[in-house]
């Protein structure tokens, strides 16, 4: 009963931390930078099948091909909102109107990501072997590769904490986050910081698709299906809250590792119960005022 | 007297332009090749959904992406009780199935406004999908559906006719009080119903008619498509063309989202068949050159380009 337990969490937690980074990503995007990007996925994609190049073709270790394609995503994502973004937040004439257009123009951009791997990667499902063997945790068996994923999960949770509690440009994005205009009174850049959010939104969804490209398949359509997902996570932790985000990802995790366990196939039908419940009763999430 | 010349002439104007195009439209299966047909069948699916859309969401601002779920509840009736009724019937009771759904989730997001909205109605249709997938694969052992199928011309003056009832409701819609108090509630909520609109029950019921039309467009459809499944019936991308057909025909009218569903549909089609593998991409950069440079839509383009071209004359057209 105890190694089923045992289990059952640690199976939720795995899930968890790969969930809790791809939502810190989108709160990123949108509780700061309020662009809901719904192509945040395809930056989790680009992640998984930039690794899964290295990898095949290289032969260059997942968790140091995180260093490449962290980067590279990020500065996708930061040219996209200097750009773009910016562009079309200089043109609303109220933050509703701008996220209204957002949301459209990272619909675009969602088509425009997928055709452009499809184009190069080819639309099959892809996937590739590494720390593979089993690892026995007090009686339960799982592979060593999903506890280096929960590992590293975590790990840049942290770092990421520490950066926005400790650095300058951390507490300017918390500025940012709460009051952009304000912000930008006080002598934040404020194109600077949006634009570095976005960018991190994206570095954190590269990291995450690096991670997920170690334990599961991947295919050019799989980012909407992770979207959605961290869009659940979001709003259960709170919108525009980090730590909610973070936090609501391994409970979420959780929920769908009891779920499977007790009836597979039923996972996705309970996150949206829990978060239409959620959206209904107490719309400013599990950690909001 | 001119005056009066003038407003005469331009309501027959107004009235005849429509109908004539509708004769067109009516006789259209008579002298156009069934290709024609089949994809003026899909351009009306888009139109129905788009304009049902706007009925609810263009006013209010309140953007849902329910419409899959709608649509999608409309091809399950077709296809559970395809075999058993007559189509009409079919067809009847998969919009009142949508229309209660409507109803239903009307009334449980009252209290949700923005974006809490937009993401209740996106997982709406997510959770249908994913429990009809676990109920059909657990619990009635199918993995798809087939529908009876009927003629290409059936299903096209089905649409049409479905197409004729939604705009003749969507123009008494906006041109009664109704239209106005929802006009209201899009500019401001509170003051909306301080100044004695029934804010809930006109949403709700809005929203129940915008969802009876998109189940039609769905049990039509089923009849086409032949086989179904829940990925094929319930598919999100469905809940996302509507929004950005309308924006992109412009929604300060009617026609706008007529004009952006048939331009959308045609585009979508032409890029499919002349480019299978890059589709998604021209279709994705037209989307933001449309959003960075088209504020109001094409229809707002073409008044613009009017105005320049008669000189600021009708101001007000």
């Amino acid at each position: 009963m105890i190694i089923r337990i045992l289990d059952v969490a640690i199976a939720g937690l795995m899930l968890g931390g790969i969930y809790a980074l791809i939502a810190v990503g989108l709160s990123l995007q949108y509780g700061v930078a309020r662009v809901l990007n719904i192509a945040h996925g395809e930056f989790i994609m680009l992640g998984a099948f930039i690794s899964w190049s290295l990898y095949t073709i290289f032969g260059i270790n997942p968790l140091v091909s995180m260093a490449i394609c962290g980067p590279l995503v990020f500065i996708i994502g930061f040219i996209l909102y200097r750009t773009l973004y910016t562009s079309l937040r200089n043109s609303s004439a109220s933050p509703a109107v701008f996220e209204g257009k957002s949301l459209l123009a990272s619909f675009a951009l969602l088509f425009i990501i997928q055709n452009v791997a499809i184009l190069i990667w080819g639309a099959d499902i892809k996937g590739y072997s590494y720390l593979a063997f089993p690892v026995n945790l007090g009686g339960a068996k799982f592979a060593a590769n999903r506890l280096v994923t929960l590992g590293f999960a975590i790990v840049i949770g942290l770092v990421f904490y520490l950066f926005l509690a400790r650095t300058r440009l951390g507490k300017a994005i918390r500025a940012a986050a709460q009051d952009p205009s304000a912000a930008g009174l006080m002598g934040v850049n404020i194109n600077q910081v949006l634009a570095l959010c976005f960018g991190f939104g994206a570095l954190m969804a590269g990291l995450g698709g690096t991670l997920i490209s170690i334990s599961y398949q991947i295919q050019p359509t799989m980012g909407l299906e992770y979207t959605v997902i961290a869009l659940i996570v979001i709003v259960l932790g709170g919108l525009g809250s980090i730590q909610g985000s973070f936090i609501g990802g391994f409970v979420l995790g959780l929920v769908g590792s009891i779920v499977t366990y007790i009836q597979p196939g039923l996972s996705l039908v309970a996150y949206y119960v829990i978060f239409m419940l959620l959206l209904v009763a107490k719309p400013t999430g599990l950690m909001g005022k | 007297m001119g005056i009066v010349v003038r407003l005469l002439s331009k309501r027959s104007f107004d009235l005849g332009l429509p109908l004539l195009i509708l004769i067109l439209l009516a006789t259209s299966p008579f002298y156009a090749p069934e290709y024609t047909v089949i994809l003026l069948t899909s351009i009306f699916m888009y139109i129905i959904i788009t304009v049902s859309w706007a009925i609810f969401s263009g006013p209010t601002g309140y953007i849902s992406l329910a419409s899959a779920a709608f649509f999608g509840v409309g091809i399950y009736t077709s296809a559970i009780l395809g075999k058993a009724l007559p189509l009409p019937l079919v067809i009847f009771i998969g919009s009142l199935v949508s229309f209660c759904l409507a109803l239903l989730v009307g009334a449980l997001t009252l209290r949700l406004r923005g974006i809490y909205f937009v993401m209740f109605t996106f997982g709406l249709v997510e959770l249908l999908l994913h429990f009809i997938l676990w109920w059909e694969v657990n619990i009635t052992c199918t993995t798809g559906r087939v529908v009876p199928t009927v003629s290409n011309t059936t299903v096209y003056y089905l649409m049409l006719i479905v197409f004729v009832i939604l705009m003749l409701t969507a123009y008494f819609i906006r041109h009664s009080k109704f239209g106005l108090a929802l006009q209201s509630i899009g500019e401001y909520e509170e003051a909306a119903a301080h100044t004695g609109v029934n804010v809930t029950v006109l949403k709700i019921t809005i929203f129940a008619i915008s969802a009876f039309f998109m189940g039609a467009a769905g049990a039509i459809m089923a009849t086409r498509w032949t086989y179904i499944d829940p990925r094929i019936a319930f598919n999100p991308i469905i809940s996302f063309l509507p929004v950005l057909m309308a924006i992109f025909g412009g929604m300060g009218n009617l026609f706008g989202p007529v004009i952006g569903a048939a331009i959308f549909t045609y585009l979508e089609e032409f890029l499919i068949t002349r480019f299978p593998y890059h589709y998604m991409l021209v279709f994705g950069i037209i989307l933001l050159i449309a959003i960075l440079y088209l504020p109001d839509g094409l229809v707002g383009l073409i008044q613009k380009l009017w105005k320049r071209i008669s000189g600021g004359k009708d101001a007000d057209t």
